[in-house]
């Protein structure tokens, strides 16, 4: 007879009706408590303190560490381990470039203590990070060691033959199977690669997705030959620069088509509990992709500072100025490239504004160097 | 020859001999592993059910228990969507059936809707709602207090003013007396069937591995066989005074629930409790306090026995309410409402027998018994709205 999910707004709304403490004060105690339904609750806290004085206000955050050495890969790491594969030259003059993945099934760990049954290329997530120049070519020896077929579909220009996908060239890769993709690296900037295997949406969220950086060649952009020599990895130019790859993804661990889990570079909290270090007086480029699955767009939003904007990197001017907000949709990608220079040491938060991405993983920090200011 | 060899064995070998085989069958089994050949290779099955939940100035207290084929390791809380500190006490992976209490020091705000999920170590994800986040009452003297006040004002008062219907009641005649039995009987069916329903809703939220809506079925029926037992123990069905002191406990039981989802529900925030409330219990439990003076018409009664029979029936509303506020497992809970379940049944029963013993078969089913009846059921329904809301 007594239902205890009585609707609470039918109570709320009701003049009648008062909460429990004021029943319980004013009818058996009523001259202690004069108490009115406006502070019905004044016994408990009144509004100038601190609610809760017990709990970490500030302890948003996971719990534990992450076996980077067990995942086999580490995001810090994985900011900056390019993959240029074996370079050798083609008889007719061309740079050939040549890469090798492997397909595996394997547990990963996304958050400290939550494993995921990830599909992977090369045992990590994101893959490696392939990085050529404009104009070379490209040969990626695929090799299926996975328990489903998959296949590697490159965002570049290529030939139907060579786009990784079902019931074109060699269609999908069955376990067991391998095939070689070949292509020029057209056109340069920051692009992605993915199985494109059916179901698409399992096969991206398992974990096969990763990063294909074609730099320009500055031979080819007299107009913006500083702008592009910076790019070129290797170059002179470059070296002034601290480069970073991330990839923005998500995990869906309970398999509910929405992800419990986002990060950069997979491991939640990752560089909030180590903040990427990064020094004053060179400026940075990050090289950003959006893998996530699910959610239609996912962000990069920049604390005490802006920055410019390269929509998928293939433009070698801004295509946005001054921003510190960027909005990605599923395999939208770009470079942002900034500066901290004399900027007062210490974090600089960095994270998707997607306030529910960022509590759930997908939250940074930079930890900016510099010698010659102390912090205030 | 063979039976001599046989006899000659002592008569306790023939308890050994099952025994050991049984040991070395699983052993035999856990050896050889014959699933292997069926191909069962099943992932760990996990299961974490929130048992109680407590609020207070650090934060959010969860007990949870754990069930499913193995230990399972709480990796990571979620409150609304943001991952969040957390300590476990005692730490570690919660072993199979075993409970663990999970702190949060998260800043929960009062009067709104938090959403607590709990991940697991492969990513399985257990919510909990916690519907209106209230402070968790404190066991101060005033509160215990005050909740034994609303429990008495919710089950003592209206049973004991049924009561004084009594002396009205004595000087009408066998008509009366009649209709007044059958008007018991209905209240008892609804009693029966709202205790065993909040016992088996109350069940759906205990682990599952309790089978607790099982628990709920066999304890019923066990109390009732109990109780009945007892009641016919001296040869003769209650009758008069004992059958008056039988409706006093069950009716008492069936109070002690209700005093625990009001207990419950006001200390966890989920029903603000105003008098409207309050007056609500007081019209439905009246009917129970005329119900338990209708056995005793026929008789000359003292004064102490009605004082007695009211706290019978009405303490244990109190009780209820204490437990409740100071919360409780609900496998717990749905065992107390089966044993309630139960105490009915089992007046019912004795009820029944008696109107079957003591009238015609022709007169069993008059107009005014059932008219009775229905009347019995139709005012526990009727005043049932003032407290269901």
């Amino acid at each position: 007879m007594f239902d205890d999910k009585i609707p609470r707004k039918l109570f709320l709304k009701s003049g009648l009706i008062t909460g429990a403490s004021t029943l319980l004060g004013s009818m058996f105690f009523g001259s202690g408590n004069n108490q009115t339904s406006g502070d019905q609750y004044s016994d408990e806290s009144t509004n100038k303190e601190l609610a809760h004085p017990g709990v970490d206000h500030n302890g948003m955050t996971a719990v534990g560490q992450v076996d980077h050495e067990k995942n086999g890969f580490d995001p810090h790491e994985m900011l900056t381990d390019w993959d240029t594969g074996k370079v050798s030259t083609l008889p007719n003059g061309q740079t050939l470039r040549e890469f090798q993945m492997v397909a595996v099934d394997k547990e990963i760990e996304v958050a400290p203590g939550i494993h995921f049954p990830a599909w992977t290329y090369n045992g990590r997530v994101p893959g490696p990070t392939l990085r050529c120049t404009e104009g070379e070519r490209v040969r990626v020896e695929f090799i299926n060691s996975g328990s489903h077929p998959h296949t590697i579909h490159f965002h570049g220009i290529h030939s139907a033959s060579m786009d990784g996908v079902p019931g074109n060239g060699p269609g999908i890769i069955n376990p067991g199977d391998s095939f070689t993709y070949e292509f020029d690296a057209e056109p340069f900037g920051c692009h992605l690669y993915h199985c494109h295997s059916m179901p698409l949406k399992r096969h991206m969220h398992k974990g096969l997705y990763g990063g294909f950086i074609v730099d320009p060649d500055p031979e080819k952009h007299p107009k913006y030959e500083q702008q592009a020599r910076s790019r070129l990895l290797g170059s002179a130019e470059n070296e002034e620069w601290q480069e970073f790859f991330m990839v923005m993804n998500g995990f869906d661990t309970n398999f509910d088509d929405d992800n419990e889990i986002y990060a950069a570079n997979t491991v939640a909290f990752a560089y909030q509990q180590k903040p990427i270090p990064i020094k004053h007086d060179k400026p940075t480029r990050i090289y950003l992709v959006n893998a996530t699955e699910f959610d239609p767009i996912n962000s990069f939003h920049l604390h005490a500072n802006f920055f410019d904007y390269y929509d998928h990197g293939t433009t070698l001017y801004p295509t946005k100025e001054t921003v510190d907000t960027v909005m990605l949709c599923q395999a939208q990608r770009g470079i942002l490239e900034f500066s901290f220079e004399d900027f007062e040491p210490g974090r600089y938060m960095f994270h998707a504004h997607q306030a529910e991405f960022a509590e759930l993983g997908w939250m940074s920090f930079f930890e900016v160097i510099n010698e010659n200011k102390e912090t205030v | 020859m063979s039976t001599d060899w046989t006899e000659r064995l002592p008569k306790w070998i023939w308890a050994v001999i099952p025994l050991a085989l049984l040991f070395g069958a699983v052993v035999l089994f856990l050896v050889e592993n014959p699933l292997q050949n069926l191909g069962v290779n099943a992932p760990p099955v996990q299961q974490l059910t929130v048992e109680q939940t407590k609020l207070d100035d650090d934060g959010i207290h969860l007990k949870v228990r754990a069930n499913g084929s193995e230990p399972v390791s709480l990796a990571q809380v979620m409150v609304d969507e943001a991952y969040w500190k957390f300590s476990m006490k005692p730490e570690g992976p919660i072993p199979r059936l075993s409970s663990s209490w999970v702190t949060i020091p998260y800043p929960w705000v009062k009067d709104e809707l938090h959403e607590v999920t709990l991940l697991t170590d492969v990513g399985a994800t257990f919510s909990h709602t916690i519907e209106v986040a209230t402070p968790t009452p404190k066991l101060t003297m005033q509160r215990i207090w005050g909740y034994i006040l609303l429990g008495i004002f919710i089950g003592v008062v209206p049973v004991a003013l049924g009561l004084m219907f009594y002396p009205y009641l004595k000087t009408k005649g066998d008509m009366v007396l009649q209709f007044l039995l059958a008007l018991t009987l209905g209240l008892l069916i609804y009693l029966f069937i709202d205790t065993l329903q909040e016992g088996l809703e109350l069940a759906e939220k205990a682990a599952t591995v309790f089978e607790s809506s099982l628990i709920v079925w066999l304890v019923s029926g066990l109390s009732f066989i109990l109780i009945y037992a007892v009641g016919r123990s001296k040869e003769k069905a209650p009758e008069g005074l004992s059958l008056a002191t039988y409706l006093a406990i069950g009716i008492g039981l069936h109070n002690l629930g209700e005093g625990l989802a009001v207990g419950a529900a006001l200390a966890s925030g989920e029903a603000a409790l105003g008098s409207f409330l309050v007056v609500g219990f007081t019209l439905h439990n009246l009917t129970e306090g005329i119900g338990i003076a209708t056995p005793l018409l026929q008789r000359n009664t003292k004064l102490l026995t009605f004082v007695g029979l009211t706290l019978l029936a009405g303490l244990p509303a109190a009780a209820g309410t204490l437990i409740g506020a100071f919360s409780y497992s609900p496998q717990w809970g749905a065992v107390l409402f089966a044993v309630g379940a139960g105490a009915i049944l089992q007046v019912i029963v004795e009820i029944g027998s008696y109107v079957l013993r003591n009238t015609e078969v022709g007169q069993r089913f008059t107009v005014p018994n059932l008219a009775g009846f229905t009347l019995g059921i139709a005012l526990m329904y009727g005043t049932a709205l003032f407290v269901a809301v």
